[in-house]
């Protein structure tokens, strides 16, 4: 594009937006620095010098201090069996739905299909309310079905893998048909495996999302049974530490670092899962 | 296709709509009819008719947890979308270090919203915070205290969600910058446009479709802010950050007000849907221009 404009002028472009870029770079890169140094620092330093860049005496103190005072290992149980239970439901849940919504003729097919959207409308925010009260009511509070069981059906889950059905031809589950498999084998052993892409960013994203996730278990939760980390986490700093900013650096590494690493591995996934949610909802 | 037998579709979306009964339409309805109760979770509940919706009408609540939320989720969303659709435009073009300039921007998207907030109220502490260390050698005074100030809270929290989100709209906006055909901008440098020509005539009308998703997207879902609030700020200075999901979540936890919390929320719904159906009618202008 760029090779018509004169060399001198597009070589000096070229490095002031290098540069420019780098800036942006450190922008969203020095905060997670300092959270990683503020982490190695005795309380001394926290205390004496807070602003000074670099640990004179790096330990892994805090750490020590963040698993003596919490159950971290619970939390982190907890909060994984949550989230990987919730994106299996929804993809378990999503593929058949969304088999009846991309594939069969039937009566009130569209009521369906736009009662399941419409679910997009009632965010968690605003279900919390309600849910609450009569998960209170039936004494479900505090386990961890009252933080897995409210986000069983995914509107998007069920959309994006709709979407990705209607690109496989009929004349293939026809054939599976004629061979004498169920609809459930279809849907669960022929027709799964081909939408592996999507389903594969779904449960990435599914995933980190409910990872991550505060409010839910912020609002359901009272105490350590069903409590998740990034809960806990956030409460190490309620709970009085104070000016102790490495114990909560600490904790901040050990919350954000699993989210991280998901993202390294898998960072195409998660950038294709975003981008389809922008052409779907 | 036909179903190989007629029922099957029905059996098939049972699951699905089960869980969306129990979890989405019964609490819906639920909330409505709380609404219009006095509730304190202990003793029995006693209806009061609108008196809830009334009562936060007349202490004027509703009116500023609207504005509060209105003026943090607009400073948001133009934040964001600027510097995402700036960062899209230097960033739409292949190698490594932009890839990785990319990846660093959406990072913060992918780490949780309790992550961000305590690591900028470390940031941002008055005394030992890095952020106000950087604005004392740069200025020679004092740091602002940005979180304990009601004039700056609200800007604090806007600013910390746009660090947040950019990265949303930077994939978005790389995805529609990808979409445009690079024969038409080479065509358009040859007839002699200039990058701005280029932008103004080309570029930014293939963009408006992903410029609007994006902001009606990025605007309905600072409408329901609440992590970074919750544990920056607990909704003050005296409420300057309370939004609404963090009034709704008061009125329920620390006042046990479930009635009101309930009208509250009703409230909220509605704006919401006022949101989506606005983004709907935008979409079917933008479609039909």
């Amino acid at each position: 594009m760029s090779r018509h404009s004169p060399p001198a002028r597009r070589k000096r472009t070229t490095w002031l937006s290098e540069l420019g870029l780098g800036l942006v770079a450190l922008i969203w890169l020095l905060p997670y620095l300092w959270m990683g140094l503020t982490s190695l620092k005795p309380l001394a330093e926290i205390i004496g010098a807070p602003t000074a860049l670099w640990p004179r005496a790096p330990s892994l103190a805090a750490y020590r201090e963040v698993f003596r005072a919490l159950p971290i290992a619970r939390y982190f149980v907890n909060t994984s069996v949550m989230a990987l239970s919730i994106a299996t439901l929804q993809i378990a849940l999503a593929l058949p739905a969304g088999y009846a919504l991309a594939k069969l003729r039937f009566r009130g097919k569209k009521l369906a299909f736009a009662l399941v959207l419409s679910t997009l409308l009632v965010p968690a925010q605003v279900r919390f309310v309600p849910v609450f009260s009569l998960l209170a009511q039936a004494g479900l509070v505090n386990t961890l079905s009252a933080l897995i069981l409210p986000f069983g059906v995914s509107a998007l889950g069920t959309f994006l893998i709709r979407q990705a059905l209607l690109n496989v031809p009929d004349a293939q589950i026809e054939a599976a048909r004629i061979d004498g498999a169920s609809e459930l084998y279809i849907i669960y052993r022929l027709l799964a495996p081909l939408l592996r892409p999507t389903l594969v960013s779904f449960f990435l994203f599914s995933f980190i999302s409910h990872w991550n996730d505060y409010f839910w278990p912020l609002v359901l939760t009272t105490d350590d049974h069903a409590r998740t980390l990034p809960l806990a986490i956030a409460l190490l700093r309620e709970q009085g530490t104070g000016v102790r900013w490495h114990i909560v650096m600490a904790g901040n590494v050990l919350l954000s670092v699993p989210a991280l690493a998901v993202f390294a591995f898998a960072q195409k996934h998660l950038l294709r899962a975003v981008a389809l949610r922008g052409y779907g909802a | 296709m036909k179903p190989s037998r007629r029922a099957d579709p029905y059996w098939l979306l049972l699951p699905t709509f089960l869980f969306l009964f129990v979890f989405f339409l019964f609490p819906l309805g639920v909330l409505v009819r709380e609404s219009f109760f006095a509730w304190d979770l202990l003793t029995p509940p006693r209806y009061v008719g609108f008196g809830n919706y009334r009562a936060l009408w007349r202490s004027g609540e509703l009116l500023h947890t609207f504005l509060t939320t209105l003026s943090i989720s607009t400073a948001v969303v133009l934040g964001s979308m600027a510097a995402g659709l700036g960062l899209a435009l230097l960033l739409d073009r292949p190698g490594r270090f932009p890839a990785f300039v990319r990846a660093a921007v959406f990072s913060a998207y992918v780490i949780s919203w309790v992550s961000v907030a305590l690591l900028f109220l470390w940031l941002l502490d008055a005394d030992a915070g890095a952020l106000s260390g950087i604005w004392r050698t740069l200025s020679g005074a004092r740091a602002p205290n940005w979180l304990g100030s009601p004039q700056l809270a609200p800007w604090a929290i806007a600013g910390v969600t746009i660090w947040k989100i950019t990265g949303y709209a930077l994939v978005l906006f790389l995805a529609g910058l990808q979409d445009i055909p690079s024969s038409i901008l080479e065509a358009a440098e040859l007839d002699g446009a200039s990058p701005r020509a280029r932008f103004l005539g080309i570029t930014w009308p293939l963009l408006r479709p992903t410029a609007l998703f994006v902001t009606t997207t990025s605007f309905i879902a600072s409408f329901q802010l609440f992590d970074v609030v919750r544990v920056m700020t607990q909704g003050g200075p005296v409420r300057s950050t309370t939004v609404f999901v963090y009034a709704i979540y008061e009125q329920l936890f620390l006042d046990l007000r479930v009635g009101r919390a309930s009208a509250e929320a009703v409230v909220f719904f509605g704006l919401l849907l006022l949101l989506t159906c606005a983004q709907f009618l935008l979409f079917r202008g933008e479609e039909a221009a």
